[in-house]
């Protein structure tokens, strides 16, 4: 019992009952010496171990934790642990992302018969911890004032491509389309001429206030699974068009409900942007020429260049044109084939110092009011009001806005949509506090490519690579003795 | 009380210095990419390069505050038996918002109807804040304060009004509290700048010409719930609105219990959230979107006015600005107000 003249740690062990929990057992009736620092918590399988259990104890101030179940191929229910081993390398992978120690967490499988190996891993694992220290001791009080400065590289503004002939045959399309549904989904004007929101049309007239322009950054896709009961038209950008490659893909909307009217896009502005290099100002009017964006305002008028108000995402599109559609309107856009990596902005952060980036996730997610305007603007987030960010019934969250919750409120965002987000950028777009909230998302989003080959939302027959498995993984480790 | 003053620009970071001396010093600060409000450290000039993303509401009314904590403890005589300990706390230090804007300072007004006579932990804060708001030379998009009574000048809910003309900033003392706060700090006589201020005010004024008229009174008894629906179709449901807003005040209380001891807190709530209004029969009175959104401009336009006389909105716009859906309720308010 070499720990208990140290001063104990809070190990948290979530052991699958059929192999693990009997591990411990038998170590214990060997009388095997082992540390006391562990709590140990019985599940019926380490596939029940949502990566939210761990993520919860870290951050309520557990300072690590263990999973362990039985050995690939040797599960109680003959795949659970196959599922475990995907979720629990994602999340290895993650936490060190948001500043925890990779470190304070482990999964390993034990049988019920190796009580030896049970005692090695519980005394490797305690040392490992208690050589870390408690989890809030270290951390840096004082986050730095700005965070890094966006890596993607600004995409060459091209002549936008959408022509007033583009917009007559949308306006048609759409008006046409509603004789096959009861409603179609496409842009208008929002409140004022720099935002363009979205335009419910169920009468054929009510096409003739449609725009399209590199405005119309909103994501439609969001509204196909609020409207379920209907038959529904939908205009989308190529981004867009992978958020329907996924709903398809996991069948939260049915393809014979839908009429899908693509637009191929050249780039779209980040209005964010726009309206902050117009300080926020008053405008009047906008029109786009040949790579700028002129914005006449009460105090004059304002030539910006596209390249500097453009989408990050839009740096590194991959898809350009929709994926998937019923019509197409305007003509088919090339994928830049030099297009930088999308997942820039995360190696930035992956190379900073593991506590930099506890404190600059602390800053950003600090900010965080809890409007649930991201959960709500995402268009793959479709627990809505069943969100365990809210129900009382779990208590997975209190109503108190510190660190640790705003944390974890963005911790169950991120990785509810692990393998599933299609990068459209949404949540960051309807964040009033300006989080760069798809970084977290995109992260994930890399492991799933160098793990699995697997992007979200270019196949409508593949599937989330966190909602299968392979037997034989070729690029995950197999733990074994 | 009304006195003048005048402050020089290059005495600026001397004057928010002897602030600092008199309590936490809250002001808009770039944060990332979005400007809030926050304690100033020192030596930094607060960011005036736009409208602040949420209203200072949150320093004098918190986001979420416990009314008290309770702990169980047991007798080790009779250990079936548990003695309830609960402890209050409303004491708060001193605090001074330091270039609000004049929306942002009317804000308090409206929550004051609600809070100050009946609230001990909001009349701490309130009565320990002081209020020095900047008055407004820009209009930003969604801007509509003249529409519902206010102005880009207007005195109500600040303590101090700072003008900016040019070389410098003139100073109006409102009341006891703004004296007592300014008192020894760098200010020099106002009287020779007083038309200069004057003008500048006028000329913001004109600039923003009101939306509706009727200062946002509305009748909505023959509104049919189509017009609603419509509306209300593209909001995604989020709290963005309510929460960036100056004057909503609604809140939930919830005990956040760990082993034998918690805390009960009070923490905003939304009425744009399904949960707002669901009740333990699980029947919830506003289940669709387009009740929630009636609501909250009713609340804002009819019942509130209906009660205290004025909205519960101060046209700061920030709820149209940064809505996901890019919803404005000034358009829905004026299109009421022009119906008959």
């Amino acid at each position: 019992m070499q720990d208990l003249a140290a001063k104990k740690l809070r190990i948290v062990a979530f052991l699958c009952n059929w192999c693990s929990y009997g591990g411990a057992d038998t170590a214990g009736v060997a009388r095997l010496k082992q540390p006391t620092d562990l709590r140990i918590i019985r599940v019926p399988c380490s596939g029940r171990v949502d990566p939210l259990f761990v993520v919860r104890a870290l951050l309520s101030g557990a300072d690590g934790i263990l999973v362990s179940g039985c050995h690939p191929r040797d599960c109680h229910y003959s795949e659970g642990n196959f599922y475990a081993r995907r979720r629990l390398e994602m999340l290895k992978r993650f936490l060190p992302f948001v500043g925890i120690d990779a470190r304070r967490f482990h999964y390993t499988w034990v049988s019920a018969s190796e009580g030896e190996r049970w005692q090695r891993t519980v005394i490797d694992f305690t040392r490992q911890v208690h050589e870390l220290g408690p989890i809030d001791e270290g951390r840096e009080k004082h986050a730095p004032l700005t965070g890094p400065a966006s890596a993607l590289a600004a995409k060459q503004a091209e002549p936008l491509l959408f022509t007033n002939e583009d917009l007559e045959t949308l306006k048609k399309t759409v008006s046409d389309a509603l004789s096959r549904v009861d409603v179609v989904i496409a842009y208008g004007r929002g409140f004022d001429p720099l935002h363009a929101a979205p335009s419910f049309i169920e009468r054929p007239q009510g096409a003739d206030g449609l725009v399209f322009s590199p405005l119309c950054e909103q994501n439609l896709a969001s509204y196909l699974t609020r409207l379920n009961n209907k038959k529904v038209g939908v205009v989308v950008k190529g981004c867009d068009s992978r958020t329907v490659v996924q709903l398809l893909q996991e069948g939260l909307i049915k393809r014979e409900n839908l009429f899908v009217i693509g637009i191929p896009c050249n780039g779209v502005v980040s209005v964010k942007k726009a309206a902050a290099a117009l300080r926020n100002g008053k405008v009047l009017s906008i029109a786009f020429t040949e790579g700028s964006m002129v914005a006449a305002t009460d105090k004059g008028e304002n030539r910006i260049a596209l390249n500097d108000i453009l989408q990050d995402k839009c740096g590194s599109c991959r898809h350009p044109t929709p994926l998937v559609y019923d019509v197409l309107v305007g003509g088919p856009v090339e994928a830049t084939k030099d297009a930088p990596s999308a997942y820039e902005d995360v190696r930035v952060i992956e190379n900073m110092p593991l506590s930099e980036r506890l404190a600059y996730w602390e800053r950003e997610l600090g900010r965080c009011i809890r409007c649930y305007a991201c959960r709500n603007a995402c268009p793959l987030c479709v627990c809505r009001e069943s969100c365990i960010a809210e129900t009382r019934d779990p208590h997975w969250m209190t109503q108190e806005t510190t660190a640790s919750e705003k944390m974890m409120f963005h911790m169950i965002h991120t990785l509810h949509l692990a393998g599933r987000c299609t990068e459209c950028g949404e949540c960051e777009r309807a964040c009033p506090m300006g989080i760069s909230l798809m970084t977290l998302k995109k992260k994930i989003n890399m492991d799933m490519l160098e793990l699995f080959g697997y992007v979200a939302g270019t196949d409508p027959a593949g599937k989330p690579p966190l909602l299968t498995f392979k037997v034989d993984e070729e690029r995950l480790e197999e733990h074994k003795v | 009380m009304r006195k003048a003053a005048y402050l020089a620009k290059e005495r600026w970071k001397e004057f928010v210095r002897a602030l600092s001396g008199r309590g936490e010093v809250y002001a808009p600060c770039k944060e990332g990419e979005a400007i809030a409000f926050r304690r100033l450290l020192p030596e930094e000039t607060p960011c005036l390069d736009g409208p602040a993303v949420c209203a200072p509401k949150a320093i004098i009314y918190h986001q979420s505050e416990a009314l008290f904590t309770f702990d169980f403890r047991k007798d080790p005589a009779a250990p079936d038996k548990a003695a309830v300990v609960l402890r209050a706390e409303t004491e708060a230090p001193p605090a001074i918002i330091l270039c609000d804007r004049p929306c942002d300072a009317k804000g308090f007004t409206i929550i004051d109807r609600v809070f100050l006579d009946v609230d001990p932990y909001y009349r701490e804060r309130r009565e320990k804040t002081t209020i020095i708001t900047l008055t407004c030379d820009t209009t930003y998009a969604g801007c509509f304060c003249t529409s519902v009574g206010g102005g880009p000048c207007d005195a109500a809910g600040s303590d101090v009004l700072l003008t900016d003309i040019g070389h410098g900033y003139y100073v109006e003392v409102l009341t006891d509290k703004g004296a007592e706060a300014l008192n020894g700090t760098a200010l020099e006589e106002g009287a020779p700048y007083s038309k200069e201020a004057e003008e500048r005010r006028t000329a913001s004024k004109e600039a923003l010409k009101p939306v509706f008229s009727g200062g946002g009174e509305i009748r909505l008894v023959s509104v049919q719930d189509a017009f609603w629906e419509e509306v209300s179709q593209r909001c995604l449901g989020c709290g963005a609105c309510t929460y960036l807003c100056p004057t909503c005040y609604c809140f939930n209380i919830t005990d956040e219990q760990g082993v034998n001891a918690g805390e009960r807190i009070r923490s905003w709530d939304s009425c744009m959230f399904t949960h707002f209004t669901l009740e333990a029969s699980g029947h919830n009175p506003r289940s669709h979107k387009w009740q929630r959104f009636r609501n909250r401009v009713a609340h804002k336009f009819v019942h509130y006015p209906e009660k205290y006389g004025e909205p519960a909105c101060t046209g700061c716009g920030r709820c149209i600005r940064l809505c996901p859906a890019s919803i404005a309720i000034s358009a829905t308010v004026a299109e009421l107000a022009a119906s008959p």
